[in-house]
């Protein structure tokens, strides 16, 4: 009895008898004429990401290294809030002082119960892409694992001008190696949650953070 | 240039006014018009409604009797649309390769009449006078399929003594579709509820295009609503002068 | 919550009514007409204004469509290389020949697990397999959790659009499901009311639940990477949180390469949503060590994709990326609602998905072509040009063909058929043609009063039945030229 997967296989080679026996996939002519890198100059490029995450209703602020840590603090104090989520590898100057820290680590892991818990996470990222506003997570250094920009309710991110690109094409270049040698998880965000389900009203925050604020560092 | 005109069978039977119209136009112009009497059917009614076996016969018969001449046009953006797009595909039916390579020969001279005298002629003034208050509706075929893009509207900006006015939503289909008016009556008549409401929105006296296929079924809407206003196909406003 | 069945469709075993029969009853739906007009009206302008803005959109259409066109030439190469890839990366690959292998497969591993409740993202693979109702019977509650997918599991109703499923629903219906099935005291009508008692309530799934279900975006041959595309972020949520996560998938989602998603990340989201990006994108390879559920199953569905993929013409169908772009644009979809199509597939893209899925031959599906003015709305905005008119006009000729050629002596003896072979025989010869013409003039006389036709016969009705006809002319255009030009 032949099994599933012989079976599907067999279909799929039979429903493609008309494509020729040498044939292979690269044959398939594939013209690529889009974009694939943004010309612009540096700091429009820059700028135009701002623009476009402050679009999603994400909180936008630039600043220069030298002012992060105290930038991070104000935020924060302006926020009340008190139990903050910390990747591994985060760097310790960005913590501020006078608030709770949730240090997660390979072990011993934060809890869901602790992330539900918190009133937000301070991470890095892996890039920007300027001309969709998205930031982009890969589980590196400074970002840790998914769970823990999901659970709490608010997400600083800090951006160094240098790692945001300017189209996507971009970005899928820069992730590829950790990708395809790693398998590292990737995770794309473009504003906070938001749904649009009843009457078509987008209403902000059904899971995920609510509330969303970019430091951009150059 | 010598003109084979494909008159079709929808207005050699339903609308000859929109033929006579047609050869006036082209006459006016200084080409010569043919009228080939052996043509009946493109067999788009049968092709489209799924009876692709018996409309094969039907596409053999107008390659044979159009492929001799330099250009055929045609009062009809969707039969042209038939010959140009969809004729490839009864050949691959038929399993024809001679009748594929015959069709792909003819296709590109079959026109439309409006995209025959922007593109193919280079006129956009033919010397029509039409005091009338006119909207436009583009038809589906010659909008997407034909792409005659603006062709129609360049014709009709320049008829003298008319008021043109812009068609909301213009590019919203009628509801015609053929067999699809009579298939899914209550679909094609909610279709043919908002053109005409667009069309009333206009106040013009004409709703003009270049498909009788949809000006039957939108005048037929309008007609029943005592609506007081005429459908009109395209060539009858480029044939129209101050002498009639 | 009492679970509550879904009306059938064409994916449910038994007949479902045809196009004509089931759009008679929702045209008349007013609050549908003008919700779903409202909706498809306003997502059309945006996603006009967000793709106005790309330069090379035709461009990326082009590379969308011809990947699709190489990964589906190759579709058995590239399924081994996801198989590979995906085991490599610590993940487990099931292949389902059809629905109920795919459900049984996944009601297996949560039983396995001891799971009573699994939480879902939205999948309408899962919705064509009937999973919910399956887990049903084996005991296991599947609590979907995208917002209308919630709200419409609630009402115990079947989705009518791709994307925004509860369309057909306003905000005063939807308090009044959610004081009586989620146990809440007191509720406003407002959205943002209405989404937070949401959140609370599917907050607690999540974080308890041992098994995860969700569909896929796109899966990549090359590395095992699977996608997840959503707005909401319970995505992230059932495939982050759960120990255990499932995935099923059509074996026609599957790209050849990682760097193949830039030119699909930017096709979907200003498709579907109309922004430029979307809010959340997972992508995921196999397990992550201490990231996310340590277990995870990609289940791979068949069940009629590989009879799309053998029809050279139909093939294209299987490009679709799932944006809902087409029914945004769909004159017939605009006013009918997904409903009328009787299927986990409605507009356009469902009308020939559908019956080259379930095969020819059944009266529901075999009616879906025909739901269409072939206007090519659709096509002109498909990110992955799938030439939805023709395969409609293709899959008419097959419908046709098949109850000629296969049919009941009932379906030979058609009206519709007996009429068309005998036009076509007329069409054949000058000489019936113009007879024939000139019994048209005759025969209406009867029909024809006041110089309008008012009523016609039989099949024809549909059409006097809100239009006057203008009664044959007196002289066609061949006598005209007989005449004057002879």
């Amino acid at each position: 009895m032949a099994t599933a997967k012989e079976t599907v296989l067999w279909r799929a080679r039979r429903a493609t008898r008309d494509v020729p026996e040498g044939e292979r996939p690269e044959d398939v002519p594939v013209e690529r004429g889009y974009r694939k890198e943004d010309g612009a100059p540096r700091a429009e490029i820059v700028a135009h990401f701002a623009e476009n995450v402050a679009e999603y209703e994400a909180t936008v602020h630039r600043v220069e290294e030298a002012e992060l840590p105290g930038r991070i603090g104000k935020i924060l104090e302006n926020r009340g809030l008190e139990r903050l989520v910390v990747p591994p590898l985060l760097p310790e100057a960005w913590i501020p002082d006078g608030i709770e820290v949730l240090q997660d680590a390979a072990r011993p892991r934060l809890t869901n119960e602790e992330l539900d818990g918190a009133d937000g996470v301070l991470t890095g990222c892996a890039l920007g892409i300027s001309q969709t506003g998205t930031i982009v997570l890969d589980a590196g250094p400074a970002q840790g694992r998914r769970a823990l920009t999901l659970l709490p309710d608010y997400h600083l991110c800090v951006m160094r001008e240098d790692q945001i690109v300017g189209l996507v094409p971009e970005a899928f270049a820069k992730l590829e190696e950790t990708v395809r040698e790693e398998g590292r998880t990737v995770t794309f965000i473009s504003g906070p949650s938001a749904t649009s389900d009843i009457e078509l009203n987008r209403v902000e925050g059904v899971h995920g953070p609510r509330a969303l604020e970019v430091l951009i560092v150059g | 240039m010598r003109v084979a005109l494909f008159i079709t069978c929808f207005n050699d039977t339903l609308f000859p006014e929109t033929g006579r119209a047609t050869v006036e136009v082209l006459e006016r112009l200084g080409h010569e018009v043919a009228f080939p009497e052996a043509q009946t059917c493109c067999g788009q009614m049968h092709f489209n409604t799924g009876y692709q076996r018996e409309a094969i016969p039907l596409v053999r018969r107008f390659v044979e009797i159009f492929e001799p001449y330099d250009a055929v046009v045609a009062p009809s953006g969707s039969c042209v649309g038939m010959v140009r797009d969809l004729y490839p595909m009864a050949a691959d039916l038929a399993d024809d390769a001679d009748l594929a390579l015959r069709i792909a020969d003819l296709a590109p001279k079959v026109f439309e009449l409006s995209e025959f005298l922007v593109k193919r002629l280079g006129v956009t003034d033919v010397g029509a006078y039409y005091p009338h208050r006119v909207t436009y509706h583009p038809t589906c075929h010659s909008l997407r399929m034909l792409k005659v893009g603006e062709a129609p509207l360049e014709l009709l900006r320049n008829v003298r003594g008319m008021d043109l006015v812009g068609l909301g939503e213009a590019e919203q289909c009628c509801g015609f579709g053929g067999t699809f008016a009579v298939k899914n009556a209550e679909t094609s008549a909610a279709m043919l509820g908002d053109k005409i409401r667009r069309v009333l929105d206009t106040e013009a006296e004409v709703c003009a295009a270049g498909d009788n296929s949809c000006l039957m079924h939108i005048g037929g809407g309008l007609r029943r609503l005592q609506a007081g206003v005429q459908t009109v196909h395209l060539a009858e406003i480029l044939a129209s002068t101050e002498e009639g | 919550m009492t679970p509550k069945t879904k009306p059938p469709d064409a994916f449910s075993p038994g007949e479902t009514p045809t196009f004509e029969v089931s759009a008679r009853e929702s045209l008349a739906d007013a609050q549908l007409r003008r919700n779903l007009g409202k909706a498809t009206q306003t997502i059309r302008r945006k996603r006009a204004v967000a793709v106005e803005e790309m330069p090379d959109w035709e461009e990326l259409r082009e590379a969308g469509r011809a990947l699709k066109e190489r990964t589906l030439r190759h579709l058995d190469t590239y399924l081994l290389q996801l198989e590979e890839s995906v085991t490599r990366a610590g993940g487990v690959v099931h292949w389902a020949r059809d629905a109920d292998e795919a459900n049984r497969i996944i009601s297996g591993i949560a039983k396995d697990k001891g799971a009573g409740e699994v939480v879902k993202v939205k999948s309408i693979a899962t919705d064509e397999t009937k999973l919910n109702e399956h887990l049903e019977s084996e005991g296991i509650h599947a609590f979907e959790t995208d917002l209308a997918e919630l709200i419409i599991q609630l009402a115990g109703e079947n989705s009518s659009h791709i994307l925004v499923p509860a369309i057909h629903k306003n905000r005063a219906e939807i308090r009044e499901l959610f004081l009586r099935e989620l146990d809440v005291e007191d509720l406003s009508d407002e959205p943002k009311d209405l989404t937070n008692a949401a959140r609370l309530y599917l907050r607690k799934k999540f974080l308890n639940a041992k098994v995860g279900i969700s569909g896929a975006n796109f899966a990549v041959a090359e590395t095992g990477t699977v996608s997840v595309v959503e707005s909401e972020g319970n995505g992230r949520m059932c495939t982050t949180l759960p120990p255990v996560l499932v995935t099923l998938m059509g074996i026609e989602k599957i790209i050849p390469r990682w760097r193949d998603f830039e030119v699909f990340m930017q096709l979907l989201p200003r498709s579907s949503t109309a922004e430029r990006m979307n809010p959340y994108t997972s992508f995921w390879t196999g397990v992550s060590e201490g990231d996310g559920p340590q277990e995870f199953h990609l289940v791979l569905l068949d069940n009629g994709r590989t009879d799309v993929l053998a029809d050279e013409i139909g093939r294209q169908t299987l490009n679709c990326i799932r944006c809902s772009a087409c029914l945004n644009v769909c004159p017939v979809y605009e006013r009918t609602g997904g409903h009328a199509y009787n299927s986990v597939y409605p507009g356009p893209i469902g009308a020939i998905l559908t019956p080259q899925l379930v095969g020819i031959g059944k009266p529901g599906p075999d009616s879906l072509p025909y739901a269409s003015s072939l206007c090519g709305a659709c096509y002109q905005v498909c990110p992955v040009k799938i030439n939805i008119p023709e395969v409609l006009i293709h899959l008419r000729g097959k419908v046709v063909r098949h109850k000629q050629d296969k049919g009941t002596l009932r379906q030979k003896l058609d009206p519709e058929n007996v009429a068309m072979q005998a036009m076509a025989k007329t069409f054949l010869d000058p000489k019936l043609y113009e007879n024939a013409q000139r019994l048209a003039r005759v025969g209406q006389w009867p029909f024809a009063r006041g110089g309008k036709i008012r009523s016609l016969p039989g099949r024809l009705a549909g059409w006097t039945a809100v239009r006057d006809l203008k009664p044959v002319p007196k002289q066609s255009f061949r006598e005209w030229w007989k005449e004057e030009r002879g």
